[in-house]
């Protein structure tokens, strides 16, 4: 796959614009994925997914192609998303999000104001106590945790991927596992 | 072995596949005889499968589809490349039709001076045409043989023949340099800098002109 990818980048280089067309394919479900455990809000993930695979086209004569592409990509998506996360307004959910109920929103509060009263976390359901908690997160820690665990990338790739030391992935990875634990421990 | 400073830290190591078999050997010993750590490590492991078990969400429908037509437009001459490309021997009788009829060779090797179709409120400095900021375009503009930096603003169609854009509005992300996207041309775009695209380029114009005479 990865020369498959590495071929059509080629193509975008000299201006083939229907060849990124099979690399945003490719990627998006990851892409999307990865925004959205971010950010925990389906619009802001799809819109910050897009404008990550957007600026990776503008860009794509930055990108070095002795490099993975997928790492590039991330880089560019998991600024971005941060990039999101540092302009949120303290009332941002309130406003926009609260209104519905479903499951979404709940999220969302969450990744503003980090817990719940204990009784409501114990009445949802399994998978929406982790993704909860995993939201609750600090970002440093999560988008470690989520590109080692979700998307199974090696320490080193998420090194280059967030150009932070290897040293410091593994720190915080063992920070963020701890962080992780102790929220999940009761789950 | 101190449980928090040491064990704890040997099983974060364990996890990233970072332990000597030795290491690994303390880690153990450590394990069975300790059951707070016992606990301690069970939880990190646990944790590590829950968080494995999350749905995986996909992207919505016409995702690709919806970048694909917010991408700035692509440079003309891919899109005749494509063409060409495609219909060979169309394209082998076209250049041929062209090179015969026009005498372009000559024209294009005969030219290697800068020019420029406008001059009015425009700078040039070296091989470099600049429209400087504040100042508007209203027509099309053609640069021959120099490179064209745009901090002001182009209505009309820009064509760049034998010569780069030099852009330089930049956005940044953490330290990197990106660009954004194309500068403040309201018409179309066309660079021009081969022959064969010198001769797309009078080909384009020729089929204009066909067509503006029929309107
Ligand atoms: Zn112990």
């Amino acid at each position: 796959m990865d020369l498959i990818i590495r071929d059509k980048i080629k193509q975008v280089k000299k201006g083939d614009q229907t060849a990124y067309e099979d690399v945003v394919m490719f990627f998006q479900d990851k892409i999307f994925q990865h925004c959205y455990r971010m950010l925990g809000n389906k619009h802001e993930a799809e819109d910050i997914a897009q404008e990550a695979f957007i600026r990776a086209y503008v860009n794509i004569h930055s990108y070095d192609e002795n490099r993975k592409f997928s790492t590039w990509l991330y880089r560019i998506a998991t600024n971005l998303t941060i990039d999101r996360i540092r302009k949120r307004k303290p009332d941002y959910y309130l406003d926009a999000e609260v209104k519905g109920t479903d499951g979404l929103d709940m999220y969302s509060q969450l990744a503003t104001n980090d817990r719940l009263p204990e009784e409501e976390v114990q009445g949802m359901e399994l998978q929406n106590q982790i993704e909860s908690e995993i939201l609750s997160l600090p970002p440093k820690y999560r988008s470690i945790i989520m590109l080692r665990y979700l998307e199974e990338f090696s320490l080193q790739e998420i090194s280059d991927i967030l150009d932070i030391p290897l040293g410091t992935v593994k720190t915080r990875i063992h920070r963020g596992r701890e962080a992780l634990r102790k929220k999940l421990r009761h789950v | 072995m101190n449980c928090d400073k040491e064990a704890v830290k040997l099983m974060h190591q364990h996890l990233d596949g970072d332990l000597t078999k030795e290491e690994e050997m303390q880690l153990k010993i450590h394990l069975e005889g300790c059951d707070s750590c016992q606990k301690h490590f069970h939880e990190l492991k646990r944790s590590i499968t829950l968080l494995k078990s999350v749905e995986q969400v996909k992207a919505p429908e016409n995702f690709t589809k919806d970048i694909m037509q917010k991408l700035p437009t692509e440079k003309k001459q891919v899109k005749y490349m494509r063409w060409f490309k495609m219909h060979p021997i169309i394209s082998a009788a076209a250049i041929f039709f062209i090179l015969m009829f026009s005498g372009l060779f000559t024209a294009w090797e005969q030219d290697s001076q800068l020019t420029v179709s406008k001059q009015e409120g425009l700078i040039i400095e070296g091989d470099t045409v600049i429209v400087p900021e504040g100042v508007t375009v209203k027509d099309d503009l053609v640069v021959k043989n120099g490179n064209l930096k745009i901090d002001g603003t182009v209505e009309g169609d820009v064509t760049l023949i034998n010569g780069e854009i030099i852009d330089e509005k930049e956005t940044t992300i953490d330290g990197e340099v990106l660009l954004a996207s194309a500068g403040d041309i309201n018409g179309e775009f066309k660079e021009v800098d081969q022959l064969f695209d010198w001769i797309l380029y009078h080909l384009n114009n020729f089929f204009k002109s066909i067509f503006s005479w029929s309107e």
